[in-house]
């Protein structure tokens, strides 16, 4: 078969790391050894033993798990991978976590180097960890000595500090395997012409990691180099983006309409309703019995048919709804299975194939709310997937029909915030035919950038700033307002109206959907006599100054850094991220400039993840010396004069030899925190859109919607999601502007049907909805019966609070109606319950 | 659908049918899925609910609200865990508090009756502007709180509770001092409140009251 294609993107992935090949793990060779891989799959529902852990010599379950890090990551030697694999560190944690959800009493040890939790939210999702009984993370590299022939169980020699190299046994091994490039990258490469880097990912260009070295073919995902769910997501996009940049001008023309069957009206019938429960393979049927729920709804009001799938989810199953359906004629769809979260838009698809309406559907959650929640009560578990699918086909006979209506899209974009996100995330978005407008608070376009020197691999951040901010303002489509803040924000996705102050001026910017870029500051530390003391730099400032020739800084004979400052304490509970990769680039400038200077790298983990890992080693090779700390005993910094020259002394304790250190410092330089921009809450609230707990934009789904926020038409990038690398930036902008073209390329947008509606018989002009929505979606109109409220179902975005305040119950939010609702809850209790609760009253009285 | 929505309604339906305890889960205060802040709605609510079981007899500890976010699965878990713990030591609803079930349900549904009245209430008189979990919580279990509740709320509900009782059949003041457990004095101003407005009728020569 022969295509043709206008563009191509290389989504190779990557491949586990192999350690059969390496003898020390005794992978090859001891059973009870597996790869984080074989574990996850042990794991899984659909595992070989069906989500149970057991170990494959005597299919025993393992009381003392190992883990062991960083196997094939983070060594020179033969076989393995110079770089850190980024994903490890966090994975084993879920793994722990998950095996304790599952075996509290299992003991599970992690060996480990630097715990790399750079990741939004991982410090936190480590600590999580950490804080389990049962569970010790111990930082010693660690070999595996040998099988009990016997037992079968694994020795493994470590390093402790205070009772030296100790071995121990462990009934399994878990190998936290690396990532290596895709296996038939060497094919890739011939194949596509494309250039390799000495790993075997794309040689990446650091201003754009999404090109290879041929125009028209991309890269996303981890072939980039090794990456995480979010960072895969949004490269994806950014791909798709750049496609789009290419191809613009034939969007669209391949494109088919979807034409459904012609929806029957039910209204008059009686409530039909069939009831599809499903196994999810193993997921719910292992704790649920699925064919006693079939039976049980039967016997339930209006249910006329029940069956089990397998996966409802699937292709044929959904078919199987649509005809049987038809076949049956039910009017009403009961699908009992999973959170309606990820898959009610599938199933609300499936009965407008049916010619049905798509609001007669109801999901009864028996997996997240049962079977994964009870999987150790099978019998109590089949009981409540009875009461979860009577409460649910009671709402059901409720349910009422209802109309969406396509909502009227501005082409336009509003990019908040002219940094290297913004600015990056305009140009793609204008390069496809639409126009934007940033707002940028400065004078000046550039953000944070415009005091960054160089990348750490060596990219000239000014002079691909400048060729940036010349692009942004040759473009024609893109406008800029300066010193600008945003007044007010009104509208909906789609069409926004946005009033901007800029230069004096006030103006009413009109666009379909916004891209928050508003990057991050610089935490100003308190600590370590910052500000106090002249010696005292931050990293940024440091690299300012070597950039503007300060010999202070060059010819100094010591120089102490200092990581983690501002960052993963109690007041900013995450990693900046970028801080120690930022140290290693000074250190190496510096040792460029001056081989003589004395550099302490005063560290509590390095967090050089993915390929920077070989500028740690480089900086190591150099002579700079890293010496780790412990924040209960954090380094201390005094000024003072040794030898009639101004110095800082740092004092740290050093863990190796057991004794204080004394650094005398001419030059001390903080990894100060990246922090939330200032303006950051304001920002939130004129979008109507959330914060994580560490003050960073939220966004939609950690991992499979990182650019997007649950506020439709509002998308982020940058800095302003967290802390993160020019290149990473950019990845992100690109992201954004591709999701955001996903909406700014149609006419229309579909609002839901769920929205509120006033009978405006029982309106008594209270006006307690107006006061309870924000939206301002509801408003007075004068009827012949007198004022009324009434509700703009564009502005409306079914919260239903107002629902909730109306003492005449008059308005009402549609699909959550107090009927379906009260109905559901009449159904939480089985008459038989009532009557046995009765009973056992009265006998008590009796007695 | 935010938290927000729960009605009042919802909460007395289900104690109606016979729940031992009922569980809200919203969002975490100050992080609302919406821009509505809702979930300080549904604690508002929580809180005159609890005050109300309270005040009819029953166990608040029955009710509970509490916040976390969409990605806190194991918080739900464990706040599940512990409620259910707190309602299985408490035991049937009625069965701890002495109450019979019939008596649980007639206090309930005069409650349920009210509940429009509660919510002009709740917004005339018991909203707070600023919403943060500390002036809630400040107000909430303030003496000023529990005066306007009293002076609010409680005749109201008795007097709804006595036209409950004066609509099944007529009775006399003292009869319903008794099965309403209130002192006469207290039935008396009721009654004279409720005849003002017409609610009720005296029947001098049976020395009943009769609804009107």
């Amino acid at each position: 078969m022969e295509i043709k294609v206008g563009a191509i993107i290389l989504s190779a992935g990557i491949t586990p790391f192999d350690p059969s090949s390496v003898d020390e793990y005794g992978y090859a060779t001891m059973q009870n050894v597996v790869t984080s891989m074989d574990y996850e799959r042990l794991l899984s529902s659909t595992g070989p033993y069906e989500g149970q852990v057991k170990r494959i010599s005597d299919k025993k379950y393992p009381k003392k798990i190992a883990w062991i890090q960083c196997v094939g990551s983070r060594r020179v030697t033969e076989g393995n991978n110079s770089y850190c694999s980024g994903v490890c560190c966090t994975y084993t944690q879920k793994q722990v976590i998950l095996t304790k959800d599952h075996y509290s009493d299992t003991e599970c040890t992690i060996f480990h180097n630097d715990i790399r939790s750079f990741g939004k939210d991982f410090e936190r999702y480590f600590q999580r960890a950490d804080a389990l009984e049962g569970v010790e993370f111990i930082r010693s590299y660690a070999s595996v000595v040998r099988e009990n022939p016997e037992t079968k169980d694994i020795a493994i020699r470590y390093a402790t500090t205070d009772e030296g190299v100790k071995e121990e046994e462990f009934d399994m091994v878990v190998l936290s395997v690396g990532l290596n490039p895709p296996s038939a990258y060497k094919e890739i490469s011939d194949m596509f012409g494309i250039e390799l880097n000495s790993h075997g990912f794309n040689k990446q260009d650091h201003s754009n990691p999404m090109l290879t070295n041929r125009p028209g073919i991309f890269v996303s995902g981890a072939f980039q180099g090794p990456t995480d769910i979010p960072e895969s997501v949004f490269t994806a996009s950014a791909a798709g983006s750049q496609i789009g940049e290419l191809l613009d001008y034939r969007r669209g023309k391949l494109a088919k309409e979807r034409i459904y069957p012609e929806e029957r009206d039910v209204s008059g019938e009686e409530p039909k309703i069939g009831v599809f429960v499903c196994h999810c393979g193993s997921n719910i049927s292992a704790v649920v019995n699925v064919p006693s729920t079939v039976d049980y709804a039967l016997t339930l009001p209006n249910v006329v048919f029940a069956k089990e799938q397998i996966f409802s989810c699937a292709t044929n199953s959904a078919q199987e709804i649509t005809d049987l359906a038809k076949e049956k004629g039910f009017n009403r769809v009961v699908i009992a299975a999973c959170s309606p979260r990820t898959l009610e838009p599938l199933f609300r698809d499936t009965l407008r194939e049916a010619g049905l309406n798509q609001y007669y559907l109801d999901m009864a959650n028996i997996r997240e709310h049962c079977s994964w929640v009870h999987a150790k009560q099978k019998d109590e578990a089949t009981k409540k997937a009875h009461d979860i699918v009577r409460m649910s086909v009671a709402r059901a006979a409720y349910l009422e029909p209802l109309q969406e209506f396509d909502l009227p899209v501005n082409p336009a974009a509003l990019i908040v915030g002219g940094g290297v996100a913004g600015m990056t995330c305009a140009l793609s978005i204008a390069n496809q035919g639409h126009e934007v407008q940033i707002v940028e608070k400065n004078k000046v376009l550039g953000g944070m950038a415009l005091r960054l020197q160089t990348t750490i691999e060596g990219m000239d951040v000014q002079a691909y700033l400048k060729d940036l901010i010349k692009k942004v303002y040759q473009h024609p489509l893109v406008h800029v307002s300066h010193q600008a803040t945003i007044k007010k924000v009104e509208g909906y996705v789609g069409s926004f109206v946005t009033t901007v102050e800029t230069e004096g001026r006030v103006k009413e910017i009109k666009h379909g959907a916004t891209v928050v870029a508003i990057g991050a500051d610089e935490y100003k530390p308190s600590e370590y006599l910052y500000k106090e003391n002249d010696q005292v730099f931050t990293h940024i400032e440091v690299e300012e100054e070597i950039a503007k020739g300060n010999e202070a800084i060059t010819n100094a004979e010591t120089l102490v850094m200092i990581q983690c400052v501002g960052s993963r304490n109690e007041e900013r509970n995450y990693c900046s991220r970028v801080c120690c990769s930022h140290a290693i680039k000074n250190a190496l400038k510096l040792k460029k400039i001056n081989p003589e200077m004395r550099i302490y790298i005063l560290f509590r983990d390095m967090r050089t993840y993915g390929l920077r890992e070989d500028y740690y080693r480089e900086a190591s090779d150099q002579g700079v010396q890293f010496i780790r700390y412990t924040p209960e005993d954090a380094p201390v910094v005094e000024a003072m004069k040794e030898g009639g020259k101004d110095i800082v002394r740092v004092t740290v304790p050093d863990s190796i030899l057991g004794q204080k250190l004394e650094l005398d410092a001419d030059i001390v330089s903080l990894a100060s925190a990246v922090i939330p921009a200032e303006s950051t809450h304001e920002i939130a609230s004129h979008f109507k859109v959330t914060l994580s707990p560490d003050e960073f934009f939220k966004e939609a789904h950690v991992k499979l919607k990182p650019v997007e926020f649950s506020a439709d038409g509002v998308f982020l990038c940058g800095t302003a999601h967290y802390p993160k690398h020019i290149q990473e930036t950019i990845n992100q902008a690109y992201g954004a502007a591709g999701r955001a073209l996903t909406l700014l390329t149609h006419d229309t947008v579909v609002a839901s049907g769920s929205v509120c509606e006033v009978n405006e018989y029982d309106c008594v002009s209270c006006g307690a909805c107006i006061t309870a929505c924000t939206y301002g979606a509801i408003e007075f109109v004068e009827t012949p019966k007198g004022k009324k409220a009434r509700v703009n179902p564009v502005l409306c975005k079914g919260d239903g609070v107002c629902n909730a305040k109306c003492p005449t119950s008059a308005i009402i939010l549609k699909h959550f109606t107090d009927k379906e609702l009260l109905g559901q809850i009449d159904a939480a209790v089985t008459k038989e319950e009532i009557m046995e609760q009765m009973d056992a009253v009265l006998e008590l009285e009796e007695v | 659908m935010c938290s927000g929505r729960i009605d009042l309604e919802f909460i007395i339906r289900s104690f109606l049918k016979g729940q031992d305890g009922v569980f809200i889960g919203g969002c975490n205060l100050g992080e609302c899925n919406y821009v509505t802040h809702g979930n300080f709605d549904a604690l508002a609510n929580t809180y005159i609910c609890k005050k109300l079981l309270e005040h009819i007899g029953l166990n608040p500890e029955r009710l509970r609200i509490n916040f976390m976010s969409g990605a806190d699965g194991n918080l739900l878990a464990e706040y599940t865990d512990d409620f259910t713990k707190t309602v299985r030591e408490i035991g049937p609803i009625g069965k701890s508090e002495g109450m019979d079930i019939k008596k649980v349900k007639f206090k309930l549904e005069a409650v349920r009756k009210l509940i429009p009245y509660i919510r002009l209430v709740e917004r005339e008189r018991l909203r707070i502007p600023l919403k943060s979990k500390q002036t809630y919580t400040e107000f909430f279990e303030s003496s000023e709180f529990n005066r306007l509740f009293n002076e609010l709320i409680v005749d109201k509900l008795a007097i709804c509770q006595i036209m409950m009782l004066l609509r099944e059949k007529s009775l006399s003041a003292g009869e319903i001092s008794e099965i309403l457990g209130l002192n006469p004095s207290e039935v008396s101003r009721h009654l004279d409140v409720s005849a003002r407005q017409g609610l009720v009728r005296f029947d001098k020569s049976h020395d009943l009251i009769i609804a009107a």
